[in-house]
């Protein structure tokens, strides 16, 4: 009776399908909808047009992240388009009534960082943004996706969007990790190992007693990067770790209500048998610090590895944009990686901004000192991250070592904001994206995990973390 | 609201042999920053299309006179990357109406049917062919007809594409998404009492 065990994935839509027609997309049903300033105006003036409402405002909840400054915030944002995008936020959330956690406002951050500290991402719901990584929030146990803005002005409309069922594919990491491994070097090998393109069309579940030893913070950093290999999210099924988590958190059911909740909750995982469109595996003994070296999240390597050279690629068909990737980064195919001088440091992101992250970084430079030659920007991803790390010392930490400890944002990982890296300098980065100008016209970007970022920035270059662990 | 209606297009088209062209090159994150949808076209590719002192790049073919057309042809895994729509609405407001590539990224391709951009995704191989004939002769003409789901080179070569039949029906009505789901406004109400 195999049709009647179920993948997570399949338990979860199937609860949410309002209306499945043959030849339709399902209209899926949304619990939770998070918005930010980029992405929401043309959708609000949407609704204008056609004289809509908002179906359900107290499921859509709205912050200022990606344009944002990370310094002087108290200041109105000197940029005026910038400033023009976040007003048009600060008046559309109100007419249409939904709660924004405006800058300066205790709750405000980036949009997947703020919805799980505060409760807001529970398991067994369907969540959808108007940002691709609104995958981070599947390490609950949840659906959850990035939408356009056609698809932010549908859940506003109808709290439903119009989804065709993806694949699913189940990628399981199971052994030990390797010291000075962390979750950013997982999601890296991995989809160095699928390409950037590997897992279009599926929505992945990340499963192995690999991936269930991590805390949330570090679930919540390999979801993140689900898109990045093309799948529309990544989920993992929740257990101790992730109730442990939500309990006790702002927005989240408190007393009785939580404990039958939870009882729910461990309901939420696929039945032994079933089946999936594809099933990955990987030893966790295999993983070793990651970083990137092309311009796609794909192009990884071991940290100690080579470069690969045209030869080596798999398919002859890639090698026109090979070569176009290196030539943009100024690295030879076949070079080292490995002591690659670099000039800035980013710390920061929807992938590795959360409070562990800073006490990983922390915890590598304390008592030491930033290379001369190299910038450090360390930017919360929240208020109440920022907050939590001042009483906790690691800006203390932070300013002996050199680095620069900002205001809560997306900055530099995409550069929308004044936090751009110079045209032709390098940038290690623990942010999700390594395209030609992601983060600043010409400027060239190493992805890698919080731990690498800091040694990079002591030594100036890049190293193999496990040399100073 | 209706769209533009899509049946068929007879017309040059624009060669892009590159793969994996992410949307942050299509539409780079600072242009981003507008609060209507139109107007994003003058920026589409920008950091290929312009030097630092803003003098067109010669050498990127949208600045190449040789090449024009409603037809965007393009490495495969195109659009990857962001789900910004804006992605959609800058290739649209160039006046491109059909891209062609061998893969698409999901919400790439979720955001163009939404915005009466038609993504043609055809194999490897007619992909090539498709180059071939622009590179021979660059006032090619390639045909699509969306009804028959096919596009056609001038030499008479042509393949088939898939397309979902509830997309096509949008396209070629200009129907959109939101027209079908308000309509079903009373149904969602009864899902969410009982959810």
């Amino acid at each position: 009776m195999t049709e009647h065990r179920k993948t997570l994935f399949d338990k979860i839509w199937d609860a949410h399908i309002v209306k499945s027609s043959e030849g339709y997309p399902d209209a899926l049903y949304i619990d939770r909808h998070f918005i930010h300033e980029v992405t929401s105006p043309q959708a609000f003036d949407g609704l204008r047009k056609r004289g809509v409402r908002v179906f359900n405002p107290s499921r859509t909840t709205a912050t200022a992240d990606h344009n944002v400054p990370t310094k002087d915030q108290h200041l109105p944002i000197k940029e005026a388009l910038s400033r023009h995008q976040v007003e048009t936020l600060r008046k559309n959330c109100p007419e249409f009534g939904i709660e924004l956690y405006d800058l300066g406002h205790p709750y405000q951050g980036i949009v997947h960082i703020i919805g799980p500290e505060l409760g807001l991402t529970l398991p067994g719901m369907t969540i959808v943004c108007g940002d691709s990584h609104t995958s981070t929030h599947g390490a609950f146990g949840n659906i959850a996706f990035g939408i356009g803005t056609s698809e932010v002005e549908q859940v506003l409309a109808t709290q439903c969007v119009l989804q065709y069922r993806p694949k699913t594919m189940l990628i399981e990491i199971n052994g030990k990790l390797s010291k000075g491994v962390v979750a950013k070097d997982i999601i890296l090998y991995i989809i160095s190992r699928l390409s950037a393109s590997g897992a279009t069309g599926y929505f992945v579940e990340y499963a192995g007693d690999a991936i269930r030893s991590l805390s949330m913070e570090a679930r919540m950093t390999i979801c993140n990067m689900s898109i990045e290999m093309g799948a529309r999210g990544g989920l993992i099924a929740p257990d101790e770790t992730t109730f442990d988590y939500i309990k006790g958190r702002k927005f989240a059911p408190q007393g009785e209500t939580f404990e039958r909740l939870v009882e729910q909750w461990r309901q939420l995982k696929s039945d032994p048998g079933a089946r999936y469109d594809e099933v990955i595996k990987f030893d966790a003994a295999d993983i070793a610090p990651m970083i990137t070296y092309g311009t796609n999240p794909g192009m990884g390597i071991k940290v100690t590895d080579r470069i690969p050279t045209l030869s080596e690629l798999k398919d002859i068909s890639e090698q026109t944009s090979f070569s176009k990737s290196l030539d943009y980064m100024g690295l030879e195919p076949g070079a080292a990686i490995l002591g690659k001088a670099i000039d800035y440091v980013f710390i920061g992101s929807c992938t590795n901004a959360r409070i562990e992250d800073l006490r990983l970084v922390a915890s590598m430079v304390k008592g030491k000192q930033k290379a001369a030659n190299v910038e450090v920007w360390v930017v919360p991803g929240s208020k109440q991250v920022e907050n939590q790390a001042r009483e906790e010392g690691l800006d203390k930490i932070f300013e002996a070592a050199g680095f620069q400890l900002r205001q809560p944002g997306c900055s530099a990982c995409l550069g929308m904001n004044e936090d751009k890296i110079p045209a032709g300098k390098y940038c290690i980065s623990t942010s999700n994206r390594n395209f030609e100008g992601r983060q600043g016209p010409k400027s060239r970007t190493f992805l890698a995990s919080p731990l690498s970022a800091a040694a990079a920035a002591i030594t100036g270059k890049v190293t193999d973390v496990r040399e100073l662990v | 609201m209706s769209k533009e209606k899509f049946i068929t297009l007879k017309s040059t088209a624009v060669p892009l042999s590159i793969e994996n062209i992410d949307t942050d090159q299509i539409i780079p994150a600072r242009f981003l920053k507008a609060t209507t949808r139109e107007g994003f076209g003058e920026n589409l590719f920008r950091d290929w299309r312009y030097n630092s002192d803003e003098t067109p790049k010669s050498d990127f073919v949208l600045n190449n006179p040789t090449y024009s057309g409603k037809i965007l042809v393009a490495g495969k895994n195109f659009g990857c990357g962001s789900s910004r729509e804006h992605a959609a609405w800058s290739i649209y407001d160039y006046g491109f109406r059909v891209v062609i590539s061998s893969f698409f990224a999901d919400i790439f391709k979720n955001n163009a049917l939404n915005n009466a951009l038609l993504p043609i995704q055809v194999s490897d191989a007619f992909l090539r062919k498709v180059f071939t004939s622009i590179e021979q002769n660059p006032a090619t003409q390639i045909t699509v007809d969306l009804s028959q789901q096919k596009v056609t080179l001038e030499d008479g070569s042509s393949e088939t594409f898939d397309i979902n039949a509830y997309k096509k029906t949008c396209l070629m009505n200009g129907y959109d998404d939101i027209d079908y789901l308000l309509s079903l406004r009373d149904e969602i109400r009864h899902f969410e009492l009982a959810h």
